[in-house]
């Protein structure tokens, strides 16, 4: 992907974030809701689909494009961000395993600003998701699924679902991956948490209770299922990796911002530097991880180091922020005060921070 | 930025690490012992055109970009990272701004042999007492016929008890404050003169430093580099590239102290297995590689940017350089003091290099601008918008 493509992606995204996120998301929190206007508007302007090909209604931009316009989209309004990148990782999983029935169901519709949602973790089973115990069963030509899943982003609002089941024994090996379109009986939402931070997504438990889908359903091969979550989340890391880093950017501007106002002696400007600094690194790391998936190499360990390094640095810068605003940091509809909020949970979802340093030590041990 | 190496900054690396290997490892240990100047070692660099990576062809140097010359910093300091502060000191502060600011005359006669490596340089702006702030200089020039007068002193001049000349700072017109800085060449050897023993320091003992004492130094005009009062300036720029070559420096020492670490962490067995297998090393290791990593990709960048400004004058890399410099050098502390960690005892022997690495990395916080004046650089960047 040219630079020219790759830059109009971002200020796109840049744009939009200034003009309609950056303002409402104060808004959008409140009311606990993003409208889905707004993800139709980012739909118009191939933000949900930014690595699709543009045969299945993508932008075919590539995926430094995607990282760009994320962290764009992040500084606007994280609850955003984070259905933009699950959007987008489930269409590019769907694009990447799918029938060519699939691909033509699901990714123009996701293209288009509905929502995608990714069904993997559950109560028992998150860091480990070798260790699930949603089942599907072949039955007279069916699939038969049972089970819950937990903390779905937008498992209540998304036109597909991607879920994992367990079809083959215990293991890794066991597990398959699945398509379900909404409304598919059987599937029901068993609660809506109440959360610290994204208060504008909607993160939901699932329940299946004898949930029938035809043989068809099945997303890549049979007991493929791990593969496909762990490619799935070696990309989802370059997308949370930027979403963290536009967060924590949201966060550095208003603290900026406040300091060029007031003035402030090197106890305040140190910490801009250092803010800047680990801001600057985020935003290197995530790009270069980007650049090699978009090469077609090996990224898995790049995109480990990009998100445990970008969300931990944007925490910290959100931290700082706050720190740097006092009293005013602290006050309801301020960009820095939930920007603290919502960056903490980067650290955890799409592979906490203790996972991604298994993967890094693994790969650093290996040599 | 691509996060690629083009053919000709991986063959330069590879060159590098070839000899560093080679040449440079076996002896870093015995040369830091005995605080030995590597001579060999200036001269290897030399043939390989390692003194003056970047400068073009014409003037003596290896025609190659910033980029490569960051790589093979790294490279070097890898291996020992006084070679790697001397092969730093002779490229940037010296034939950058020589390159830069320089006559063509003293490109020809002075540029040309300190690129080749046939001569050496140092870099004379601190004071005994103003480092950081830099412009509070004492060391005066006064001009004097065809001829400038100077006195005062210089100190931490790596190289200095080496060097063939000195691009030194000094003071021409106090009213001017920063505006009334100058830049001379002084050649070894001219009277008064006199470089000083070399200083006793924590880490990289290899490479010398001395303070330098100028008494009735008379060198004449042709010697002195850019206009009068453009010595801070041309100061100012040298360093926005210096601190390249330091940031990679402190990432060679972190990355030898890291991979030793990691090795280690394989064979050594603690508590019926190695320690590799614990994930409080693990989780050590991984942080390392993420700090390097950081490091990395901010140093790519400043050099990449200056490798841009070399090409278009409109490019600034004053805050990436800082960035990259504050990042790589506090980075090296911390991964040293981790990888010498998980040596434990061993890593406190001086039978291994751990306790080397972790002296070496020490200074790459202090000189060519401390931490402290880089979160001034990036910070008054950020602040002005």
């Amino acid at each position: 992907m040219d630079a020219a493509t790759r830059e109009s992606f971002e200020e796109r995204a840049r744009t939009f974030a200034a003009e309609r996120l950056a303002p409402a998301a104060a808004g959008f929190e409140a009311d606990e809701e993003v409208p889905a206007a707004v993800y139709r508007a980012l739909g118009e302007r191939g933000l949900m689909a930014v690595n699709v090909p543009e045969a299945l209604g993508g932008s075919g931009a590539g995926v430094v494009s995607y990282a760009r316009a994320m962290m764009a989209t992040a500084q606007g309004c994280a609850s955003t961000a984070v259905t933009m990148a699950v959007t987008n990782m489930v269409g590019e999983v769907v694009a990447h395993f799918g029938s060519e029935d699939q691909k033509q169901a699901v990714c123009p519709v996701l293209a288009g600003g509905r929502h995608g949602a990714f069904a993997l973790s559950e109560a028992g089973a998150g860091s480990d998701p070798g260790g699930m115990m949603t089942t599907a069963v072949l039955e007279d030509g069916e699939w038969v699924i049972n089970g819950t899943k937990q903390w779905i982003s937008h498992g209540d609002t998304a036109a597909f679902l991607v879920v994992w089941a367990r079809t083959d024994g215990a293991g890794p090996r066991g597990l398959s991956c699945f398509l379900v379109p909404e409304g598919t009986p059987g599937l029901s939402v068993a609660s809506h948490e109440d959360k610290m931070g994204l208060r504008a997504s909607h993160t939901v438990s699932l329940a299946f209770e004898d949930m029938r889908l035809p043989e068809s359903a099945l997303l890549g091969p049979r007991g493929g299922g791990f593969r496909i979550a762990m490619m799935a989340l070696d990309g989802g890391r370059i997308g949370i990796a930027s979403q963290a880093q536009g967060i924590g950017e949201a966060a550095y501007a208003e603290a900026l911002e406040f300091v060029r106002g007031r003035g402030g002696d090197q106890g305040l400007t140190f910490r801009l530097a250092d803010m800047r600094t680990r801001l600057d690194a985020a935003r290197l790391l995530a790009l270069r991880a980007a650049v090699l998936k978009e090469r077609g190499v090996p990224f898995s360990q790049e995109a480990s180091i990009a998100k445990a390094f970008a969300t931990e640095a944007a925490w910290w810068v959100c931290n700082q922020a706050v720190e740097i605003l006092g009293d005013q940091g602290l006050v309801r509809g301020g960009a820095a005060e939930r920007a603290l909020r919502d960056v903490r949970v980067t650290r955890i979802y799409e592979g906490t921070s203790e996972v991604q340093r298994i993967v890094i030590s693994r790969g650093a041990l290996r040599g | 930025m691509e996060f690629q190496l083009t053919e000709e900054q991986q063959m330069v690396r590879k060159m590098a690490r070839e000899f560093a290997e080679r040449d440079v490892a076996p002896k870093a240990r015995e040369l830091d012992a005995e605080s030995r100047w590597p001579t060999e070692l200036v001269k290897g660099m030399a043939e390989l055109g390692l003194l003056g990576v970047a400068v073009p062809e014409e003037f003596g140097g290896a025609g190659m970009d910033n980029v490569s010359y960051a790589l093979a910093i790294e490279e070097i300091s890898r291996a020992c990272a006084s070679t790697g502060v001397i092969m730093s000191v002779n490229n940037s502060l010296v034939c950058d701004p020589l390159n830069k600011f320089g006559s063509d005359a003293q490109k020809k006669e002075w540029l040309t042999p300190l690129a080749s490596g046939e001569k050496l340089g140092c870099f004379g702006l601190t004071e005994p007492s103003s480092g950081s702030d830099a412009s509070d200089m004492q060391t005066v020039a006064v001009k004097d016929g065809d001829e400038w007068v100077i006195d005062g002193s210089k100190n931490w001049i790596t190289n200095g008890p080496h060097a063939d000349m000195i691009l030194v700072f000094c003071c021409t017109d106090r009213s001017q404050g920063a505006r009334g800085t100058t830049a001379f060449i002084v050649p070894k050897g001219t009277p008064g003169f006199n470089p000083q023993p070399a200083d006793h320091k924590l880490g990289i003992h290899a490479a010398h430093s001395c303070t330098m004492f100028f008494e009735n130094c008379r060198i004449p005009d042709s010697l002195r580099v850019g206009e009068p009062g453009m010595g801070f300036k041309i100061a100012m720029s040298t360093l926005d590239g210096g601190r390249i070559g330091i940031a990679a420096q402190a990432l060679g020492i972190a990355q030898a102290a890291f991979e030793k670490a990691v090795a280690y962490s394989q064979e050594r067995k603690a508590f019926g297995e190695p320690l590799a297998k614990k994930q409080a090393i693990q989780f050590k290791i991984a942080d390392m590689a993420m700090e390097l990593d950081a490091a990395r990709v901010l140093i790519l960048r400043a050099a990449w940017m200056k490798d841009q400004a070399v090409k278009d004058k409109s490019v600034r890399h004053t805050q990436q350089s800082a960035m990259a410099k504050l990042y790589a050098s506090e980075m090296a502390t911390r991964v040293t003091h981790q990888a010498l960690q998980i040596f434990g005892g061993y890593g406190y022997s001086k039978e291994y290099d751990m306790e080397r690495h972790y002296r070496d990395a020490r200074i790459t916080e202090i000189y060519e601008g401390t931490s402290e004046i880089m979160r001034i650089v990036i910070a008054a960047t950020a602040l002005k918008g």
